[in-house]
């Protein structure tokens, strides 16, 4: 899928032919939203990639335009300049809020993604037992969304978010709201789940911490206009752990590159 | 990225026993639901309590002497009134011909009020044409439509449906705009996410999602629709076709109050209980949907 300035999107009619491929490549990507003195620039030529499999953590304070990154490479929203190519197609996207359907079942939720992509009701039934076994929700498929935490409810968005079988998942500050040791396991959870199925993750986040905790690369944008000011690998041996000194170095490296960008703000 | 290393941490399985333990306790708090008998006692008490009020003042009123017995008879005397008009053939077939009215304008209203709120939901021209227009038709009292109508349409059934028509649409108009209006943003952006496109997006997000609305404009549209038709039937008598609005205005003319107040409170119960009827619609959605408080 590639997403121009001019709102085209285009299906890519050829395969992926080289394995190099990155799975999502923004080129020199500017946003502005509204238009004459109200105009706002959210990005000013953003170039970034995500190569297929690996986990990328966008950090930044806010303002700088984390989420507007995330609409434009799901192809929700255009970009005002440059282009965006994501070639296995759309990206699933998951967001702060759970955003389940209050009005189906968790099962109902799961499958709705795979009945608007023709599988077959079957298929549906099968596929979705097991994406909800997979996030450790097989004994709550048939309740409705209010009746679960809001950790489970994020663990039932995850499984919408893997039954389109994209390449490439866009996380937008998805475990957000929710206290820290419900956090600290759904990162257990998604980093196993990552590895199991390989897709790439483009992962937007305040949190230091959780991208040190979760990255492969930690990119930091600053604000208003978001630019990608800095980027880090992130070599630490998985599975890793939130407390780990390792994660704690990475995250104070982060935060003081971080704090410097907050305080170009400032008086 | 097969093959794990033996995780230095929690393991496949600690997660999983972690999680479901978390789910536990944070479920266990969450209040067990009422069995349904108990909900609908509960609700029933203080609306009986409340009847039984307005009995007793009406009593005392018609105790303290205000009004002679013939002009205002006692709850008594009414409910005799009644067991005397309900049976008749008279009553049946006025109620028969009042709720076809009631249905057939209702219907109506419904299908016009669905297309006209999808059409001014979708279309920027018509909201900012229309938008006001279907909230100040609704300021106008319905009865204020009558006499046109009569002039178009002779004392017909088509004069009561017209009116019937122009009282409930608006309402029902509104209830989908606004169930429209405020879909959450961030669930129509996951249903196009995960696929649904066009129509899709409509049959599978916008629609269950503004259902609450909708019923909640249905319910008003009712209420409406009830009240125009009742002031119909006062207005546009037509000859050999009893019909409750009539009815009052039959027994009106004969100064007997007793039955009059008797077919006042078969208007007001019909509405009740089809009021009720919406009510338990939309309760069930709110149930289904975790919107009660609590």
């Amino acid at each position: 899928m590639t997403t121009r300035a001019d709102g085209t999107v285009r299906e890519d009619a050829r395969p992926p032919d080289d394995a190099v491929r990155p799975a999502v490549a923004v080129n020199a990507v500017g946003k502005v939203h509204g238009r004459g003195g109200n105009a706002v620039v959210a990005l000013d030529g953003i170039t970034l990639t995500v190569e297929p499999g690996e986990f990328v953590c966008v950090v930044g304070a806010s303002g700088c335009g984390k989420s507007t990154l995330l609409s434009l490479v799901a192809g929700l929203d255009a970009p005002t300049t440059g282009t965006i190519d994501v070639p296995g197609g759309t990206p699933a996207l998951m967001f702060q809020e759970s955003a389940l359907f209050p009005w189906l079942t968790v099962a109902g939720n799961v499958e709705l993604a795979l009945k608007l992509h023709g599988v077959g009701r079957a298929e549906r039934r099968e596929r979705a037992r097991e994406l909800l076994a997979a996030v450790h929700l097989a004994d709550f498929a048939r309740r409705r969304p209010h009746q679960l935490s809001g950790g489970m409810r994020q663990r039932a968005a995850l499984a919408r978010t893997l039954a389109l079988r994209t390449p490439v998942l866009l996380m937008d500050e998805p475990f957000g709201a929710l206290d820290a040791m419900t956090r600290d396991l759904l990162h257990d959870e998604l980093e196993r789940l990552w590895r199991q199925r390989g897709p790439a993750v483009l992962f937007v986040t305040h949190n230091v911490r959780e991208a040190a905790r979760l990255a492969d690369r930690i990119v930091l944008l600053s604000s208003r206009p978001g630019r990608v000011v800095w980027q880090t690998r992130v070599d630490t041996p998985r599975p890793r752990r939130i407390d780990s000194p390792e994660t704690a170095a990475i995250a104070a490296d982060v935060t003081a590159r971080l704090r410097e960008e907050v305080r170009r703000h400032g008086g | 990225m097969a093959g794990d290393p033996a995780p230095p941490t929690t393991s496949a399985g600690d997660l999983r026993r972690d999680l479901s333990g978390l789910d536990a306790l944070e479920l266990a708090g969450a209040a067990r639901e009422r069995s349904r008998l108990a909900t609908v006692l509960g609700a029933l008490w203080p609306k009986l309590l409340a009847l039984a009020l307005a009995v007793l003042v009406w009593q005392v009123v018609v105790w303290s002497g205000w009004k002679p017995d013939y002009l205002l008879p006692g709850p008594a005397a009414v409910a005799r009134g009644m067991v005397d008009i309900v049976p008749t053939g008279e009553f049946a077939s006025a109620v028969a011909t009042t709720m076809r009215r009631a249905v057939t304008g209702f219907a109506l209203a419904a299908v016009i009020g669905f297309v006209l709120g999808i059409a001014v939901s979708r279309i920027r021209v018509l909201r900012a044409a229309l938008g006001s227009m279907i909230t100040a038709l609704q300021t106008m009292p319905s009865i204020a439509w009558f006499p046109l109508a009569i002039l178009l349409y002779q004392l017909t059934e088509g004069a009561i449906l017209f009116v019937v028509v122009l009282g409930a649409a608006p309402a029902i108009a509104n209830g989908v705009i606004a169930g429209v209006d405020y879909v959450p943003p961030v669930l129509v952006r996951v249903g196009r996410n995960i696929g649904a496109r066009g129509l899709g997006l409509y049959r599978y997000v916008v629609a269950p999602a503004s259902l609450p609305s909708i019923v909640a404009g249905l319910k008003q549209g009712w209420a409406f629709a009830w009240r125009s038709l009742m002031a119909g039937e006062l207005l546009v008598t037509i000859a050999n076709r009893p019909a409750l609005g009539e009815l009052l205005d039959v027994y009106r003319e004969q100064s007997d109050s007793l039955h009059l107040i008797a077919m006042m409170i078969v208007v007001l119960a019909v509405g009740l209980v089809i009021d009720a009827l919406f009510g338990q619609v939309d309760a069930a959605i709110r149930r289904r949907w975790g919107m009660t408080g609590g």
